[in-house]
């Protein structure tokens, strides 16, 4: 048995809401550079050059990258054999309340759905919490906009429908969008598993990079088709129009029903936020 | 074509642009998003003054993020329009004449914009460190209880704007995609 701090969950916790709304994963810049240099239509590239300026000046004037410093999505990977020495929710929205204050984010949570007051510290942060082996704790903050969080879709298909039902769903749910969300985006998808479930692995599946195809070749195939088939729809950078609508997604699944075929897409944007610790 | 323009402005001076056109604004840009619009609807039912003069004026569609000491304002990019689509054309048909956000506008509001002569126009969503440093001054002027939506007036140099509807009916959320696509499948 090891034991970790509350305090120290709860650092870690402020310092990666910080380092997420400031510094872009690898992977994503990677793929805003290469996509800039890429693009063949001209008002496109040029947004997305735009796009490009707009990193480095937040890191210049150590602003956000987005304004819409988002509702803090935590994942914790928690090792069995370790002991907290504390509450260890409230050390975790302890480290929001912190890292917003400190980080002159923006407190953007309401603390109910309709009286809508806002709780002016960002709290609560949204936590998943999974049990895994071993005694260390991982902590990862994926900071969520609601812009693109807003053109997220869930259905339940038909099994018969296929992966026909579920490329079309896909490419329907970026249609949709346009350019409300921000693109170029990036998309979390979920396949099977249950009502709830669906939504958990299509917001899991925006915590892995984009450059990492799913594990099993047969995903990471549908990978290359839908992304392919999301960026013939023109939509472009901004919705202005362009090759590059998504930078890149991630498919996750799970066993499900034999009656049902769950597909949930959550969309996010090209400021795909993710900061991950290990304690 | 890339046009300048300062507030207040005329319908003469929004006459010429067309969707896709690019706008460096400059002059005063008012802020207010959801909750500010609903407190401003319900300030007209009750015939009371409205928080700013909407005659040739300019609403963005912003939250900022907080600004560090001697920062002039935080990260501030644009909101999803849409969601102010249900208010938009009863501010239009009071004056308005330009509105600055991301993504699309409903029939209604297209229809208020071709009307009224006035125009949509896109700031760079995402991109909240550049937006903001058009902004040269910040003065909150109404409902500071709002938080991150309390009306702020904004003293704007040159900010990189895209026109999305235009007094035509042109719409760039329409057109430049059809367009690119017409030229990729040549």
């Amino acid at each position: 048995m090891r034991t970790i701090s509350a305090a120290a969950i709860t650092d870690a916790v402020a310092q990666l809401c910080i380092q997420a709304n400031t510094h872009l994963p690898d992977d994503i810049v990677a793929a805003l550079d290469r996509t800039r240099q890429e693009e063949p239509w001209p008002l496109a590239k040029e947004t997305l050059g735009l796009l490009w300026d707009n990193l480095e000046l937040a890191q210049s004037k150590d602003l956000p990258i987005c304004q819409d410093t988002g509702m803090a999505c935590v994942f914790v990977e928690l090792g069995q054999e370790v002991h907290i020495d504390g509450p260890f929710e409230e050390a975790i929205h302890q480290g929001v309340r912190r890292g917003y204050g400190e980080g002159y984010l923006r407190k953007s949570i309401v603390g109910d759905p309709l009286r809508r007051v806002n709780t002016e510290d960002n709290t609560p942060a949204a936590i998943t919490l999974r049990l895994v082996p071993g005694d260390s704790c991982r902590i990862t903050v994926a900071p969520k906009g609601f812009g693109s969080e807003n053109m997220s879709r869930l259905g339940m298909l038909k099994p018969a429908d296929g992966v026909e039902g579920v490329k079309a769903f896909v490419v329907d749910t970026v249609r949709l969008a346009g350019s409300n969300p921000c693109p170029p985006i990036v998309l979390g998808i979920g396949i099977g598993g249950s009502f709830d479930k669906v939504a958990y692995l299509a917001k899991h599946a925006l915590l892995r990079p984009i450059d990492q195809p799913n594990p099993d070749p047969f995903y990471a195939a549908l990978e290359g088709e839908l992304l392919e088939a999301v960026n013939a729809l023109g939509v472009g950078p901004q919705g202005f129009g362009g090759k590059t609508t998504c930078l890149g997604l991630s498919i996750e699944t799970a066993p499900t029903h034999v009656a049902g075929l769950p597909v949930a897409v959550n969309v996010s944007c090209h400021v795909t936020r993710r900061a991950t610790a290990e304690l | 074509m890339q046009y300048k323009l300062t507030t207040p402005v005329t319908q003469a001076d929004l006459a010429p642009l067309r969707a896709g056109d690019t706008v460096l604004l400059s002059g005063t840009v008012y802020t207010a998003r959801d909750a500010a619009h609903k407190r401003m609807m319900e300030r007209l039912d009750k015939g009371e003054p409205l928080p700013f003069p909407l005659e040739g004026a300019a609403v963005y569609y912003v939250g900022p993020t907080p600004e560090r000491p001697g920062q002039v304002i935080g990260s501030a990019g644009p909101t999803t329009s849409g969601r102010m689509d249900a208010y938009s054309p009863r501010l239009l048909d009071l004056g308005l004449s330009i509105m600055i956000g991301k993504g699309a506008r409903n029939q209604a509001v297209k229809d208020a914009v071709v009307r009224n002569g006035a125009v949509y126009l896109a700031a760079l969503g995402g991109a909240g460190a550049l937006m903001a440093e058009s902004v040269k001054s910040l003065e909150i002027i109404c409902w500071e209880d709002l938080g991150c939506e309390a009306v702020r007036k904004l003293e704007v140099e040159n900010f990189p704007l895209t026109v999305i509807l235009d007094p035509q009916g042109g719409d760039l959320y329409q057109s430049g995609p059809a367009a690119y696509l017409a030229q990729a499948s040549r």
